[in-house]
């Protein structure tokens, strides 16, 4: 299993991705880290190109419902689809439901242990 | 008996006595409060003569809204300011930009041209309120906007007391709001406090943070080892300026954290002021003593807190609260306890003032100074901590110093492998975390119902738009140029950028318009991606 860990928008806290990163590549994941301030294409072209299988999205600023649909709309637009898309990051209760409806698989609100994050992704499905 | 570590990493012994403490110089390392090397405290009578500060991090929407919620809490007894601005402002963006979109007016207030910050300080008197600016990579033309609107509200240059961030170096460890490449960065920063220093004398044109570091996931020691190196980076760039240490360094203030194990904290502002004392007056040959006092503002962060049964948080506000009045703060503030979900509501705001003002006038720690001093246990603590702050100093030379330590990218990826090693050290229950990791409660779920959670205005932002057209349509659109022009002129010789800032700030030109002037010139810093 592939996973990029993206920071989308301006938004330059990093400790939640690099730690979710590390997390995930201690549990046997390979992980690829984009850096701070993607675009949702940037993020989108680089998923592709690692073909990885899930693209995380840690966005703590506020603006996860736009970013994460720009990143669900443009991995559609590039036949991408069936890479998973799921969001960490500060994400108030009511809006893990919106963010399901865009297409996003699994959202991991603050304070989600980290077990937690290696067991959704591990049952996600190879591409 | 179970094992203890201090944050730092030492061991901490379940008894200390007079044993532990024989190699401590009561003159040379202790002394008296107010006199070198100032481990007890700055001031010879600290609270007794002026307690802290009280500065709650606020800003969010417009101006306007911002402005509201200043005057809110200075009608509850805050009695100075601390900016928050919007992510399109941190990065020299335009509301209208296309890639401020969503976030305007999110994390902080918006903020495009000068008219903005004429709003938000409408009817609070520049001469009497001091503001710090959380700006660092926009410090230049933020800071020359809040020098032009106090210019305007009538007010002496020397009577402008501000605190713009400006600490461009920790941004490009932690907190992530660097626009241009090192060099040019760095040369902005000495801009800002070269001029403030020359024009503002009662400005602190730079606060270098520690603080960002430790909420990043590093260490206590590494934090002060970090914020010193930082703050050494910055004596040596003025120096090479050709200013003499004694003309900036009384005006260099800290920013850091407390939370964690008090004691800890309070060793290690104890330690870190000795060391930055003997380190200005040592190695740095300063003269006047205001230039070996380190000044911080002093508070939580928002690690500290759980987004499990948020209301416990105000318990643990309260406990950083005395940790950092302990710890000998000038300035507090202190997170929201619902800063995991949301900006923060009034209510929450209120809260986290009410519990410094309760810290400050009912508990008796601002009574006497320093009341830890001579405890076996603290004064052994400090020394440990000094000793261990020396080591992680060691570790950045050994990286080659703290900024090719950050061009590199060695510095942020240690910050990153501590982080996860504090992970690791909560999921094993090493770190105990109350409703967390121990004393784990059924109320999680619902306490999440309970938070007031902020609606973000969709027609704040169209109302920001709508004004920054006014204002282009407006202006001397020949004059704009011409300001812009002399930026780019600047920026691309060795004038102090700070004057051409300041000429286009009053001009009405768009911060973005200053940012993009520079970009041409500087570029933009190219991330050493490493986990």
């Amino acid at each position: 299993m592939k996973v990029l860990i993206a920071k989308p928008g301006l938004d330059g806290h990093d400790r939640g991705a690099k730690v979710v990163a590390h997390a995930l590549r201690d549990a046997g994941f390979e992980v690829v880290y984009s850096g701070l301030k993607r675009t949702p294409e940037e993020i989108v072209a680089e998923a592709i190109q690692e073909d990885v299988d899930v693209v995380g999205l840690s966005v703590l600023s506020g603006a996860h419902l736009l970013l994460a649909r720009r990143v669900v709309d443009a991995l559609r637009a590039q036949d991408a689809a069936d890479i998973a898309v799921v969001v960490g990051g500060i994400i108030p209760p009511r809006d893990v439901e919106a963010l399901k409806q865009l297409g996003v698989r699994h959202v991991f609100p603050m304070g989600t242990p980290l077990p937690e994050i290696v067991k959704a992704l591990k049952k996600e499905p190879q591409r | 008996m179970k094992e203890i570590n201090a944050h730092a990493g030492f061991p901490i012994a379940p008894v200390y006595g007079p044993e532990d403490v024989a190699g401590v110089d009561f003159a040379r390392d202790i002394g008296r409060p107010g006199e070198y090397p100032y481990t007890r405290g700055i001031h010879k009578h600290m609270y007794r003569e002026r307690v802290w500060t009280m500065r709650q991090y606020v800003g969010f929407g417009t101006p306007g809204e911002t402005n509201a919620r200043f005057k809110y809490l200075m009608a509850h007894g805050q009695d100075a300011l601390n900016v928050a601005f919007d992510l399109p402002t941190q990065l020299g963006l335009d509301s209208d930009d296309p890639k401020a979109e969503g976030e305007v007016g999110r994390v902080g207030m918006a903020v495009d041209t000068l008219a903005d910050m004429e709003e938000a300080f409408a009817g609070i008197p520049l001469d009497r309120v001091s503001v710090s600016l959380t700006i660092n990579g926009m410090a230049a033309p933020i800071t020359a906007m809040y020098y032009a609107v106090a210019e305007k509200q009538g007010v002496a240059a020397d009577r402008v007391v501000t605190t713009p961030q400006n600490d461009i170096l920790k941004e490009f460890i932690a907190r992530g709001t660097w626009i241009y490449p090192v060099d040019p960065s760095l040369r902005l920063v000495a801009d800002l406090i070269e001029f403030s220093a020359r024009q503002y004398p009662r400005s602190n044109p730079v606060s270098v943070c520690g603080y960002h570091i430790r909420e990043a996931g590093c260490t206590t020691a590494q934090e002060m080892a970090y914020g010193l190196a930082i703050a050494a980076a910055y004596v040596e760039l003025m120096l090479a300026r050709g200013m003499a240490v004694d003309d900036f360094a009384p005006r260099i203030s800290f920013n850091f954290t407390a939370w964690g194990k008090i004691f800890e904290e309070v060793a290690k502002f104890r330690a870190g002021r000795r060391l930055y004392a003997r380190m200005l007056r040592e190695r740095f040959r300063a003269a006047n003593p205001k230039s070996w006092m380190f000044r911080s503002l002093i508070g939580g962060g928002g690690s500290a807190f759980a987004v499990q049964e948020p209301e416990n948080n105000i318990v643990r506000g309260a406990y950083i609260a005395l940790a950092a009045a302990l710890s000998g703060a000038q300035t507090m503030a202190l997170p929201t306890y619902d800063e995991a979900y949301t900006i923060p509501s009034s209510k929450a705001q209120l809260i986290a003032l009410r519990t410094m003002q309760i810290c400050a006038e009912e508990s008796g720690v601002a009574d006497t100074v320093d009341p830890l001093a001579g405890s076996y246990y603290v004064e052994a603590l400090t020394s440990a901590m000094e000793k261990q702050i020396e080591q992680e100093l060691a570790s950045v030379e050994r990286m080659g110093g703290i900024v090719e330590a950050v061009r590199s990218g060695a510095i942020q990826a240690e910050v990153a492998r501590q982080a996860y090693l504090f992970e690791q050290k909560v999921l094993s229950g090493e770190i105990p975390r109350v409703a967390v990791n121990c004393h784990v409660g059924e109320a999680a779920a619902e306490a999440d119902r309970d938070v007031e959670l902020y609606a973000f205005d969709e027609k704040a932002h169209a109302a920001q738009l709508a004004k920054l057209a006014r204002i282009r349509a407006q202006r001397d659109g020949a004059a704009v140029q011409a300001a812009l022009r002399r930026v780019g002129d600047a920026a691309r010789g060795r004038e102090n950028l700070m004057y051409p800032i300041l000429e286009a700030v009053k001009a009405y030109a768009s911060l973005g318009e200053i940012a993009q002037a520079m970009r041409e010139v500087f570029g933009e810093h190219k991330e050493a991606v490493k986990l």
